[in-house]
C-alpha cells in the first residue's frame, strides 16, 4: 500500500481536493474519483487525444500526466468548455457541421482546438490539421472535423469583435 | 439511366443537428467505460502470451489470497451443468478458454477486486500451465496438409470426413461455363495474386461492460455493443440463462464498425459479479482491443478476367481464401463470393471461396465484411484491362456495369440499383475532369459494392399531451441514426423534426431489434419508424373519427393535416384534442426488413504523389460517389462516404497486423498501428447520388459500408499511374513501394 | 501504475538528494510523456517519482555570452520551439523539437526527457551530436559533462549513474557560415517513431562553394544515435554539390547497421539512412548560405 497524496487544484474555475496515489495518471483521477468522464480513455499511451484537458494553459494528454503534478495548478476538461447553459462556439460548430458520429474522440477534438485557438485565433486549414495530429478519430475521415473548427475560429473571432 | 425524381420531401433531406449531439460535445454522454455504480468493483481479464497452446491448468491462489480480491473465473465457470470443460461451445471459449488457446490475447481468467490496481497485480498472480504448440499465421499455409491443425475435431463442411484440417468451408459459385469463355479466341485476359493483411475496425472506444446480477437470478449489463439484444441473446446462450433473467442497457457507443457485434466481456463482467456478489466493471486497454477482439480477415485473392476486345468482360474467375482466425466461421469467404463480381454483368463466373482457421483473433466483420480485399483484387484488373484495351477505366465500367435486371449476388436479379449513375456522376465529376500534373502523380478510380442488410426491428412511439411524440427504439446510435429515425417519422407523420425525440433504450423496454450494422439502421429500423407512424395516423384517425362524428374511413390525412368533409386539424391538433383530453396513446412498428436486401453502390477517385526515394504515398484529392437511394440527412450521409474512405486510406496505406515469428501482435498501439490522422487525408469531397430503393418507403439505402469498398483498389491503380508499378500487397507502405519499385537498388 | 511515492523537489539540491538517497529506485520525472506509460506497462518500476519540473534551472533556456544556447533538462519542446531567436540561430532544433510527438506530447516531452530515453530512435539526438552538444550531469557526489554522441550506450540505455541527473544540454554557438538541419522519416505524417532521422551541421568557406567542417548523425539504424564521422569526412574539402552530398550519403549507408522490425526493414533504413543524409545536407548547406 502506498500513501496517497492531498492534491489541491482548480478544476474548470472551481477549486478541488483529491488524494492520488504516486502513480495514479490524471486520467484516472478525473474519471475514477473525480466522476468527470468527459475526458475519455482512447488508448491511455498518448496516442489518441481523446483524453485531453488543458493544464496551466497547455494542451495535454491526461493518460501522460500523473495525478500528483497538477497540484497549485490549472485545469479545463471538456465539462467546463460550456460556459453555464451556453454552448462554446466550437461545441455549436461541431453540431451544426455534424462532425462528430459516435462522439468518444469529440471532447478531445474540442478542447484541442479551444487550446489552440485561444493562442491562434487565425489557424488556417493546415495549422488546424497539424495541431489535431495528435487527435485520432475513426469515424468521420476529419473532413466535416476540420470544417467545423474553421468555422468555430469564425465565430470565436465574431464573439471577440463584439465584446 | 437518369435517377427517376424525387418526391418533395418536407423533412427528409434536410440537415438538423442530432437530439443526442449536446450531451456529447459537452462530455456528459455515457459510454462503455463511464458507468459507475455503487460499490462497484473493477475486473481484469488475464490473456494469454501464446498464440496456439493447450491449457494444462490454472492456478488462481495466490491472485485470490491478495487483500482486496473478491473473485476469479476460469473457463471452468463456463461449463454446462454435467458437462466437461472440452463441452463448452466455441461462443463461450472464445471468450473465456477452457483446454486451448488459438490465439495471443485470448481470454484465460479474470479477477474482480477493489481497485483496477489491485485486479491487475492480482491477473499477474495466476499461474497457467501452458503447453505451447506450433502456430499458423498464413492463410494459405494453413491450407496445407502439413500444416498445424487448430481444432483436432474441424473437418472441411461437405468434405473428408476423416481429414483433419484448418479449412471450414469451400464455397464454389459457377454460372456459365467461365474457363471456356475464358479460352475464347480474341479474348484478352488479365490476371493476378492479391493479398491483404488481417485489419482492424480501429474504433477509439475500447470496449467495456459493467454487470450486477442480483440474488433472484436477474443479470442487468451496462455495455457499448452494436445490439443489446444480441449481446442478451449470446449473454444468455454462454450463461446458460434465460433471457428473461438479463437486462442489457446499451450505453453510448464509440464506434464499431462491426467489432462490436460480437460479445467479449458481457458474460465476463456478469460472472464475477455473481461470485463477488456486487456490480463489477470490466473495460479493454487498446492492446486488448487489437488482440483479443475480432480484426477482419488477412486474404489471398487469384483472379483472372477476360474481355472481348471491343471491351466487353465476359468472364470472371476468382479463388479467394479468407483467414476467420482461431474459430470456425463460414461466412467471410462465402460472402466474398457473392459480392466480388456485384458491380458487373458478367456472363459466366467461376468462384472459389475457402474460409480458414489460423492462430491469429477470431475474425469479425468489418464495414461491408470481404468486399474491400475482394475488390483489391478485382478492381484493379479491371483497371489492367482498360488499359490493355485501350478503353477509359470508367468507360469500361459503364459498359460492364451491372443494373436493374442484371443477376445479383444471390443469384436474383438486381431491383433498382445506381452502380451506373455512380460512374457516370464520377465521369462528369470536377476531379476527374481536371487534369492531374507533375511527376510522381498518378490518378486510380475503382467501383464498389455492399449490401443493403434489412433484418428485424421494432419501434414504438407514445404521443405527448403537447402534440409531440416520444419515439422509443431499440437499435444502437453510433452516427447519428436517433436523427435519420426522428426525421422519417417526423416525415410520416407531418410534424416538425424538432417535435419528435428519439430515445434508444434497454431489451425489456422495446420489441426485438437486430445489429446496428450492415447499413441497415435507416433502412430497416426506418421501416419500422414509418409503419408505427402509419399506425399512428390510423389510431388518432379513429380517436377523431369518434369526435367528428365521422366513419373513420372518411378522414384523409394529408401533408400534415386530417380532414373530413369542412373539418380539419393538424397532427398537434388532433394530438392535443385526442391525447391531451384522452387516454395515452402509443403504437408500434414492427419488421422484418429481409436479410440481404438491396445494394448499396460507390465510386471513387484518388489522386496521389509518390515520394520515388522514401516510398511514401501522399492523397493528394479524394472524391467519393455513392447511392444513397434518398439521403435522409445528406450531413450524416456524407460523414459515412468519408469515413469509409479514409478508413480505406488508412488500410490501403498503412495498416496491418504485423506479426513476429512467435505469433506475437508486434504493434498492437495507436502509435505503430497507423491509422490515417488529419494529416494523412486531405478533405474528402462527396457526390451523393439517389436512385430511390423500390424496397423502402422512401427509397433509403443503407449508407454505411459502399465507401470502404474502392479505396484500396483506387489507390493501387494512382500509385500504378504513378510508378508503373502494379501493387499486389496490403499495406502499400513507404517499405512495400520500396520493395516493389526497386527505389533501393539505385 | 505503481510508485511507492512522488516529489517535486523545488531545487536542484533537493532533486540531487533525493537521487542520492533512492539510487535506482527513483526515476525522474520530466515530461512523463515515456515513462508514464513505460511504468504502467510495468516495462519499469519505480519507488519514488522526482518530478524536476518545479527547478527553475532545469526549466528555463539560456544563451550563453560566447552565443551558445542552454537549455535546461526538463524545458518542454513547445517552448523552445516557440522562441524566435532559437529558431533564427538553431533551426535544427526546432526541426527536431516540433517532430516530438503531437502537441499534446510537445507542451510536455523535452530534449533532456528524449536524450535520458535513450531511443535509438529519437528525434533530438541526431540533431544534439550534429550540433556538438554537451550534456551537463550533476549528482551530489560530482559534475561532469559528456558529449551527447558518448550519451547513449544502448537502446533505452546511457551513461547516467543512478545518483546522476541531466541537468542542462549545452549547444556551442554556431560558426560563421554554418547551418544545421534535421529531417525524419515516418510513414504516416505525424504521430510516429522515426523509420530513420539524420542530422547534418555543415560549415562553407566564406564564399559557400566549399565544405570546411560537417557533422552528420543518423537514427534509428543502430543501438543508440550515430555520429558518422566518415560522412563528415567525405564533405570537408569538397566543393559544395551533388557529388559531395551523395558520397556523404554513402558513408552514412556504410555507418548504419539496423535491424528489422514493424517499423521498417534493415534494407530500408539503410537505404534512408542516404536518402535523408542529402536531404538534410541540402537543407543545412541552403541555410549555411543564408546565415
Amino acid at each position: 500500500m502506498t500513501d496517497k497524496l492531498h492534491i489541491q487544484t482548480t478544476i474548470n474555475g472551481e477549486e478541488v481536493e483529491f488524494l492520488a496515489a504516486p502513480g495514479q495518471s490524471l486520467l484516472a483521477a478525473l474519471r475514477d474519483d473525480l466522476g468527470l468522464t468527459g475526458s475519455k480513455e482512447g488508448c491511455n499511451n498518448g496516442n489518441c487525444g481523446a483524453c485531453n484537458v488543458i493544464l496551466d494553459g497547455a494542451l495535454v494528454n491526461a493518460c501522460c500526466v500523473l495525478a500528483p503534478e497538477v497540484n497549485g495548478k490549472q485545469l479545463v476538461t471538456i465539462e467546463g468548455v460550456a460556459d453555464g447553459a451556453n454552448l462554446h462556439p466550437l461545441q455549436q460548430a461541431f453540431l451544426e457541421h455534424a462532425a462528430l458520429q459516435c462522439g468518444i474522440c469529440t471532447p478531445g477534438f474540442i478542447v484541442a482546438a479551444k487550446a489552440l485557438l485561444e493562442a491562434e485565433p487565425n489557424a488556417d486549414e493546415d495549422r488546424i490539421r497539424h495541431w489535431l495530429a495528435g487527435n485520432l478519430c475513426r469515424c468521420t475521415g476529419y473532413d466535416k472535423i476540420v470544417r467545423a473548427v474553421l468555422d468555430g475560429a469564425d465565430r470565436m473571432r465574431a464573439a471577440t469583435a463584439a465584446s | 439511366m437518369t435517377a427517376p425524381e424525387k418526391p418533395a420531401y418536407r423533412v427528409i433531406g434536410t440537415r438538423p443537428v442530432r437530439p443526442d449531439g449536446i450531451d456529447k460535445v459537452t462530455g456528459r454522454a455515457v459510454y462503455g467505460a463511464d458507468v459507475r455504480l455503487p460499490g462497484m468493483l473493477r475486473g481484469i481479464v488475464l490473456r494469454s502470451p501464446h498464440a496456439h497452446a493447450n491449457i494444462r491448468g490454472i492456478d488462481a491462489s495466490r491472485a485470490l489470497a491478495l487483500p482486496g480480491v473478491k473473485a476469479v473465473i476460469t473457463g471452468a465457470d463456463l461449463v454446462p451443468p454435467g458437462k466437461t470443460l472440452a463441452d463448452v461451445p466455441d461462443l463461450a471459449s472464445n471468450l473465456m478458454a477452457t483446454t486451448k488457446v488459438y490465439y495471443r490475447g485470448q481470454a484465460v481468467a479474470a479477477v474482480a477486486a477493489t481497485s483496477e490496481e489491485i485486479a491487475r497485480q492480482a491477473a499477474r498472480l495466476i499461474e497457467v500451465d501452458y503447453e505451447v504448440l506450433p502456430a499458423v499465421l498464413d492463410v494459405r499455409e494453413a491450407m496445407l496438409p502439413a500444416a498445424p491443425i487448430l481444432h483436432a475435431g474441424l473437418r472441411t463442411r461437405g468434405g473428408d470426413p476423416n481429414t483433419q484440417t484448418n479449412i471450414i468451408a469451400h464455397h464454389v459459385m459457377a454460372v456459365g461455363d467461365a474457363e471456356a469463355a475464358m479460352a475464347g479466341a480474341d479474348i484478352v485476359t488479365v490476371e493476378g495474386e492479391f493479398k491483404t493483411s488481417m485489419v482492424h475496425q480501429g474504433y477509439i472506444e475500447p470496449h467495456a461492460s459493467t454487470a450486477t446480477w442480483n440474488p433472484d437470478g436477474q443479470i442487468t449489463i451496462w455495455t457499448s455493443t452494436q445490439g443489446s439484444f444480441p449481446a442478451r441473446q449470446n449473454t444468455s446462450a454462454v450463461l446458460g440463462h434465460p433471457i428473461s433473467k438479463i437486462k442489457v442497457i446499451p450505453t453510448e457507443i464509440g464506434g464499431g464498425f462491426g467489432g462490436k457485434i460480437a460479445i467479449y466481456l458481457e458474460p465476463v463482467a456478469a460472472l464475477l459479479a455473481r461470485k463477488s456478489g456486487k456490480p463489477v466493471k470490466v473495460q479493454m486497454d487498446r492492446a486488448d482491443v487489437f488482440e483479443a477482439t475480432g480484426p477482419t480477415p488477412g486474404t489471398s485473392i487469384r483472379a483472372k478476367l477476360g474481355a472481348t476486345k471491343d471491351g466487353r468482360i465476359v468472364a470472371a474467375i476468382a479463388d479467394m481464401a479468407y483467414e476467420t482466425g482461431g474459430y470456425p466461421i463460414a461466412t467471410p469467404a462465402n460472402y466474398a463470393t457473392m459480392v466480388a463480381f456485384s458491380c458487373y454483368d458478367i456472363e459466366n463466373l467461376k468462384m472459389d471461396g475457402w474460409d480458414v482457421v489460423v492462430n491469429k483473433p477470431r475474425t469479425q466483420d468489418y464495414r461491408a465484411p470481404s468486399s474491400p480485399a475482394a475488390a483489391f483484387a478485382i478492381e484493379q484488373l479491371v483497371d489492367e484491362l482498360s488499359e490493355k484495351l485501350g478503353i477509359d477505366p470508367l468507360a469500361l465500367r459503364l459498359k460492364n456495369s451491372a443494373r436493374e435486371g442484371t443477376r445479383g449476388p444471390m443469384g436474383m436479379p438486381y431491383r433498382r440499383i445506381g452502380h451506373e449513375e455512380c460512374v457516370q456522376a464520377a465521369l462528369d465529376s470536377d476531379h476527374y475532369r481536371s487534369p492531374l500534373e507533375g511527376a510522381n502523380k498518378g490518378r486510380g478510380v475503382a467501383s464498389g459494392f455492399w449490401f443493403n442488410v434489412g433484418l428485424r426491428s421494432s419501434v414504438s412511439v407514445t404521443v405527448q399531451p403537447d402534440g409531440t411524440v416520444s419515439l422509443i427504439e431499440g437499435s444502437t446510435d453510433i452516427g447519428g441514426t436517433r436523427a435519420s429515425l426522428a426525421m422519417q417519422l417526423a416525415e410520416t407523420i407531418g410534424v416538425a423534426y424538432e417535435d419528435v425525440k428519439p430515445t434508444v433504450v434497454d431489451t425489456d423496454s422495446v420489441g426485438y431489434n437486430d445489429v446496428t450494422a450492415g447499413s441497415r439502421v435507416t433502412f430497416g429500423t426506418g421501416m419500422a419508424v414509418v409503419e408505427a407512424g402509419k399506425n399512428l395516423i390510423k389510431e388518432m384517425s379513429g380517436r377523431l373519427a369518434g369526435a367528428w362524428s365521422v366513419p373513420p374511413e372518411e378522414i384523409t390525412f394529408n401533408a400534415g393535416t386530417f380532414s373530413a368533409g369542412d373539418k380539419s386539424m393538424t397532427f398537434k391538433q388532433a394530438a392535443e384534442a385526442t391525447v391531451g383530453r384522452g387516454p395515452g396513446l402509443t403504437v408500434s412498428g414492427s419488421v422484418n426488413a429481409g436479410f440481404l436486401q438491396g445494394g448499396g453502390f460507390a465510386h471513387h477517385i484518388v489522386d496521389v504523389e509518390v515520394d520515388p526515394e522514401t516510398g511514401k504515398v501522399q492523397v493528394l484529392r479524394y472524391t467519393t460517389v455513392q447511392d444513397a437511394g434518398t439521403a435522409v440527412h445528406p450531413a450524416y450521409v456524407e460523414g459515412q462516404m468519408q469515413g469509409g474512405a479514409a478508413q480505406g486510406i488508412g488500410w490501403a496505406l498503412n495498416e496491418e497486423y504485423y506479426y513476429d515469428d512467435n505469433g506475437r501482435m508486434a504493434n498492437s498501439t495507436y502509435l505503430d498501428y497507423r491509422i490515417p490522422t488529419t494529416l494523412d487525408v486531405p478533405m474528402i469531397d462527396t457526390i451523393i447520388v439517389e436512385v430511390p430503393n423500390p424496397l423502402h418507403p422512401y427509397g433509403v439505402r443503407g449508407v454505411g459500408e459502399p465507401g470502404i469498398v474502392p479505396p484500396l483498389a483506387a489507390i493501387a491503380n494512382a500509385v500504378y499511374r504513378a510508378t508503373g508499378v502494379r501493387q499486389h500487397q496490403l499495406p502499400m507502405s513507404p517499405r512495400r513501394i520500396l520493395e516493389t519499385t526497386d527505389a533501393m537498388k539505385a | 501504475m505503481q510508485a511507492r511515492a512522488y516529489a517535486a523537489p523545488p531545487t536542484l539540491d533537493d532533486a540531487l538528494a533525493l537521487l542520492a538517497e533512492h539510487g535506482a529506485d527513483a526515476r525522474v520525472l520530466a515530461g512523463g510523456t515515456d515513462l508514464i506509460i513505460q511504468v504502467r506497462e510495468n516495462r519499469r518500476d519505480v519507488g519514488v517519482m522526482v518530478d524536476v519540473k518545479a527547478i527553475r534551472e532545469l526549466t528555463e533556456f539560456t544563451f550563453l555570452a560566447d552565443g551558445s544556447l542552454r537549455i535546461g533538462a526538463a524545458t518542454p519542446c513547445a517552448r523552445i520551439y516557440g522562441d524566435s531567436q532559437v529558431a533564427r540561430r538553431f533551426p535544427a532544433i526546432i526541426d527536431s523539437a516540433s517532430l516530438i510527438g503531437g502537441v499534446q506530447i510537445q507542451s510536455r516531452a523535452s530534449l533532456g526527457g528524449n536524450l535520458c530515453n535513450s531511443s535509438p530512435a529519437a528525434d533530438s539526438i541526431p540533431t544534439l551530436i550534429a550540433l556538438g552538444a554537451i550534456a551537463e550531469i550533476r549528482s551530489k557526489r560530482q559534475e561532469r559533462e559528456v558529449l551527447v554522441e558518448a550519451f547513449c550506450t544502448g537502446p533505452g540505455q546511457n551513461v547516467l549513474a543512478a545518483d546522476e541527473l541531466l541537468v542542462a544540454l549545452r549547444i556551442p554557438a554556431p560558426a560563421a557560415h554554418s547551418g544545421a538541419a534535421f529531417q525524419r522519416f515516418i510513414p504516416r505524417n505525424e504521430m510516429d517513431i522515426s523509420v530513420t532521422n539524420a542530422a547534418a551541421n555543415v560549415t562553407l568557406s566564406a564564399d559557400g562553394q566549399t565544405f570546411t567542417a560537417a557533422r552528420i548523425a543518423i537514427g534509428a539504424v543502430a543501438p543508440t544515435p550515430l555520429l558518422v564521422p566518415a560522412a563528415g569526412a567525405a564533405l570537408v574539402g569538397q566543393p559544395v554539390g551533388e557529388a559531395a552530398i551523395e558520397a556523404a550519403a554513402a558513408a552514412s549507408r556504410a555507418a548504419a547497421r539496423p535491424i528489422t522490425d514493424m517499423r521498417g526493414s534493415a534494407d530500408q533504413r539503410r537505404h534512408l539512412a542516404g536518402v535523408l543524409t542529402a536531404r538534410v545536407l541540402r537543407t543545412a548547406i541552403e541555410r549555411a548560405r543564408a546565415s
